[in-house]
């Protein structure tokens, strides 16, 4: 019996070999992180063996890395699927969901009514576990989201525009009506940041440890929280605007503005990288996908559009409006505008955009806020009335990496990713629109040939800067004779002038007189002594 | 409808017992990993700041009554190495404790040449007093604190070196001829001479037990094959080579240290170029050793300096030095290729690790890990200006850095000359001999 089952296994194991190599070879190419090398143009042969070497290894480990995926990451994606074509995916209600998921998902769908403090914003720790929620009339929480309890509430007393929390939950920095107030743990005040102004953003790029802020008068500006030192101020020039995000794939700072443009910024720089004209009408919203090659804009002439940003092409236009976008990490797109919450998915990777779920909340409601929790399949929603979550199956990452953020931290492993995460602190510099290319080599730009004038111009201010340069030692006994100065002097600028010489005998400008060589004139032998000679050579 | 969320339990994802280890869990999707090439960058620039700050190499110095003229590795033990001075003093040095083990005492004149048998058993010394004396190394309970030697021979001429088979109870010591001795015999089993100069170093072939080569004071390199009674080849370069090393990986190839402060590797086959140059010494090289990977090489010069070359690379990748130590007569690699044994001018043997940011002693895996990556880190960004500009940076003393400055100037004007002069001439009347055939005067058979 146990020999027939073998061969059996092992026939269904060459059927499907085929197929599970080309599975294999999908899933290696996330792995990849690009194409190969092309090695045609290399003539050194000792660096392409050792180039097309490391090529391989490149590929081996890739293909391991997806052939281990069934074990290193065993939990599946959650999903909405709709029996039937009539069932629409879009039509099922929270409640509906609730009923058929399990006790401790359904405790992630909650309201929190808290009127008196009005719209409120929320952030995220980059592990999901602890949420921050600003009200706008100087409500400051720290929601722990295992259990759910509020770990610390303090009421600053003053209009608070936007929370975020800084690299963990031990810090979190609240935009307060004239300054920028950085609290610990407990709630506890330990910075004022004055430089900023009065901020209507806050963003918080994690591998540099940089504070964005951009304020009333749209100024945007980059606190090093790690030292406490501004990294860059600048003056956008473009009015007051209060839509920012940051991609986080290469960690640039992305402005919508009331003209309709996405501007997109880098600390080092004042003038923005890339300059978009996105809409007719102003920008209400703006979203990345975490890969860094989508990003979603909504204005207020009722679209919003998707966009490549390796092309900085349009990919899709969807109609209708949104005061606030936000992309999950599995690239679900939620929309937010009035009450009403609109969730579009793109089915099987395709970068097309389609209706996956809607939520529509108490009339009166007004969304201000929408962010999806990391690694969860939740929704915060920040609200007039204070804020809600919500279930979207298939929204959040089912697989961390420990060491890149562990939902189930410890005390211990927090702070040794804190010092991790400081020593592996990213330089300001490093911000660029394509982060793969550090370590790359620099293509020489060709060099432009100068005209004529433009190098007759540099030989002369070459000479000038040489006459301006000599100093000629005063020599004795007789030594120093104008004859032998002279002599000297234009030893020396002869000298400089050179290089530019033999440039220009190279290019064949410069054209030796030639003598002229008489025309071969036949004479008679008798007069063949009257022939003009050949000039001697 | 079918429906699934992600609902984690907390049992699966943490640890059951306090004494248990944490779990980790892995997923190396690079989304989740932004900018990783720039983290990279960091750590690369780290790894590098922290190879030069764990950069001390010098371990410590054992000290003699007399400037050291030789050295003597034994095979069959790692923790102990032979010295021999000029006042005719051996010692058995303990390297872990760097205290002097045994003394041989015996030897009137500088001692010139010391070898070990393979097994370890016995020693045998050479010197200026012309005599060779042969000692039984004494096993390491015995209570004698200096040996009596076993035998010795007087001989009319000086002594310059010796050395003996690496397979094989021959040993042959070079002088005013080459002769190849037995431990039984008193007088020499063969005798070899080609020219009337003193021959001034010997090596034995680690892979060819009968072959050998040795250098003389007409710059000529010659091998020998002990098994016939003329010598096979003769090489002549344009100064004299000090010293001789085999490559105990490849034993075709030896490098030979030269006068003229470069080492020139050659493979036996075809002497007529050289395969490769090495250089960076400032002065006369002295003597030179292969590690036992045979992938690196240690010379110690005239200059005051050491310097550890890969086998394959022309320029050196480390230096050593210091103000105390003086010229380098005699250099040694230790058998398990991780320290690099120096003798003298200024009577002292000093050690130094071989590679100067290690980290001694037993590594936990983790350790060892994260050496690995960090290594790895730094090959791959080390053409970045900011982290070559850390790798590259040595300390060298000012001597030193002038006259590397001066050799820089002139080969670059010397170089620029020949340019001109082809590029003013006739094509194809000048011709330039390759570095690695340009000090070689001839090869004869």
């Amino acid at each position: 019996m146990s020999v027939v089952k073998v061969t059996k296994e092992e026939k269904k194991k060459k059927e499907t070999g085929e197929e599970i190599s080309e599975d294999l070879d999908l899933k290696a190419k996330k792995y990849l992180r690009g194409g190969a090398a092309n090695f045609d143009d290399l003539k050194d042969k000792k660096l392409k063996g050792q180039l097309s070497h490391r090529e391989f290894l490149y590929g081996a480990s890739a293909k391991a890395a997806a052939k281990y995926e069934k074990w290193l990451m065993p939990s599946e994606g959650g999903y909405l699927e709709a029996d039937g074509p009539v069932e629409k995916t879009w039509r099922i209600k929270q409640e509906d969901i609730r009923r058929e998921v399990d006790i401790s998902s359904s405790r992630n769908q909650h309201d929190v009514i808290l009127p008196e403090f009005s719209p409120y914003t929320l952030d995220f720790t980059s592990n999901g576990q602890y949420m921050a929620a600003a009200g706008r009339k100087g409500h400051l929480a720290i929601v722990d989201m295992k259990n759910m309890i509020p770990r610390r509430e303090i009421q600053v007393g003053e209009t608070v525009r936007d929370v975020v929390f800084l690299q963990d939950q031990s810090f979190f920095a609240a935009a307060q009506k004239k300054y920028t107030y950085i609290y610990g743990q407990e709630g506890i005040e330990a910075h004022c940041l004055k430089d900023q102004g009065a901020v209507l953003k806050l963003q918080f790029l994690k591998n540099h440890f940089l504070l964005a802020s951009i304020n009333k008068f749209g100024q945007l500006h980059y606190e090093d929280v790690s030292m406490g030192a501004m990294v860059g101020n600048i003056r956008t020039g473009l009015g007051r605007t209060d839509v920012m995000q940051v991609n986080p794939y290469n960690a640039v700072v992305a402005l919508g503005h009331s003209g309709g443009t996405v501007t997109m910024w880098k600390p080092t720089s004042s003038a923005p990288l890339v300059k978009m004209l996105c809409h007719h009408g102003p920008v209400s919203a703006l979203a990345f996908h975490p890969n860094g090659h989508l990003m979603a804009t909504a204005g207020k002439e009722k679209k919003i559009k998707l966009w490549d940003l390796r092309k900085f092409e349009v990919l899709q236009t969807l109609p209708g409006h949104a005061n606030t976008l936000d992309f999950s990490q599995k690239g679900l797109l939620a929309c937010g505008i009035g009450s009403f919450v609109q969730v579009l998915s793109d089915f099987s990777g395709t970068q097309n955009y389609s209706r996956y779920m809607n939520h529509s909340m108490v009339k009166g409601y007004k969304i201000s806020n929408l962010l999806f929790r990391p690694y969860e399949d939740v929704l915060g929603i920040g609200h007039s009335m204070g804020w809600s979550s919500i279930l979207i199956p298939g929204s959040g990452e089912p697989n961390f990496d420990s060491w890149v953020a562990n939902p189930f931290e410890t005390r211990k492993q927090r702070g040794e990713k804190e010092v991790h995460l400081l020593l592996d602190k990213l330089p300001p510099e490093t911000i660029m629109l394509d982060p793969t290319k550090i370590g790359t080599v620099k293509t020489a730009r060709k060099k432009e040939k100068l005209t004529k004038k433009e190098v007759e111009a540099e030989m002369e201010a070459t000479v000038e800067a040489v006459k301006d340069s000599i100093n000629m030692k005063k020599k004795t006994k007789g030594r120093s004779k104008p004859s032998k100065k002279l002599k000297k002097r234009q030893e020396i600028i002869a000298k400089a002038k050179r290089p530019f010489l033999e440039q220009q005998m190279q290019d064949g400008q410069l054209s030796i007189k030639k003598q002229k060589i008489g025309e071969e004139v036949e004479l008679p032998k008798s007069l063949q002594r009257f022939a003009r000679k050949k000039a001697a050579t | 409808m079918k429906v699934k969320t992600i609902s984690r339990s907390t049992d699966e994802f943490t640890r059951e017992r306090s004494n248990d280890l944490q779990r980790v869990f892995r997923n190396y999707d690079p989304n989740l990993r932004p900018q990783e090439k720039a983290v990279e960058y960091v750590r690369a620039l780290n790894a590098a700041k922290l190879e030069k700050i764990f950069g001390r190499p010098f371990v410590g110095a054992m000290e003699h009554n007399e400037a050291i003229s030789c050295m003597a590795k034994n095979p069959n033990h790692l923790k102990g190495i032979f010295a021999g001075s000029e006042d005719g003093d051996i010692r058995l040095w303990d390297i872990t404790s760097r205290r002097t083990v045994r003394k041989f005492p015996g030897h009137r004149g500088a001692v010139r040449g010391l070898t070990a048998t393979t097994d370890g058993s016995r020693l045998v010394s050479c010197g200026a007093d012309c005599i060779i004396r042969r000692w039984t190394v004494p096993v390491e309970d015995s209570s004698e604190d200096s040996v009596k030697p076993e035998d010795f021979h007087i001989s009319k001429n000086a002594y310059w070196g010796v050395d003996h088979q690496w397979k094989g109870d021959q040993f042959a010591t070079v002088g005013a001829q080459v002769d190849i001795w037995n431990h039984t015999s008193n007088a020499p089993v063969r005798s070899f001479q080609w020219g009337t100069d003193t021959v001034i170093s010997v090596r034995f072939n680690p892979g060819h037990p009968d072959l050998l080569a040795t250098s003389a004071s007409d710059r000529s390199i010659t091998l020998y094959d002990i098994k016939t009674t003329v010598p096979i080849k003769k090489l002549i370069m344009q100064t004299k080579t000090n010293s001789i090393a085999w490559n105990p990986m490849e034993p075709m190839n030896f490098t030979a240290a030269n006068e003229d402060g470069n080492c020139y590797s050659y493979d036996l086959r075809k002497l007529n170029e050289a395969t490769m140059v090495h250089t960076d010494h400032a002065a006369a090289v002295m003597d030179i050793d292969y590690s036992p990977t045979g992938r690196e090489f240690v010379t110690g010069s005239y200059d005051r300096t050491v310097r550890i070359f890969r086998y394959n690379g022309g320029h050196s990748r480390e230096i050593y030095h210091t103000s105390r130590m003086q010229r380098v007569f005699c250099i040694k690699f230790s058998c398990d290729a991780s320290y690099v044994i120096s003798g003298s001018d200024d009577y002292n043997l000093r050690l130094w690790k071989a590679m100067a940011s290690e980290q001694l002693g037993v590594l936990l895996p983790r350790e060892k890990k994260r050496h690995e990556y960090d290594e790895a880190l730094k090959n791959r960004y080390k053409h970045l200006p900011e982290v070559k500009r850390i790798l590259r940076h040595r300390h060298l003393p000012l001597p030193i850095y002038k006259a590397a400055a001066l050799r820089r100037t002139m080969t670059e004007s010397a170089r620029k000359k020949e340019e001109k002069r082809k590029a003013h001439s006739a094509p194809g009347s000048i011709s330039t001999k390759p570095l690695r055939k340009r000090r070689i005067v001839k090869e004869v058979e």
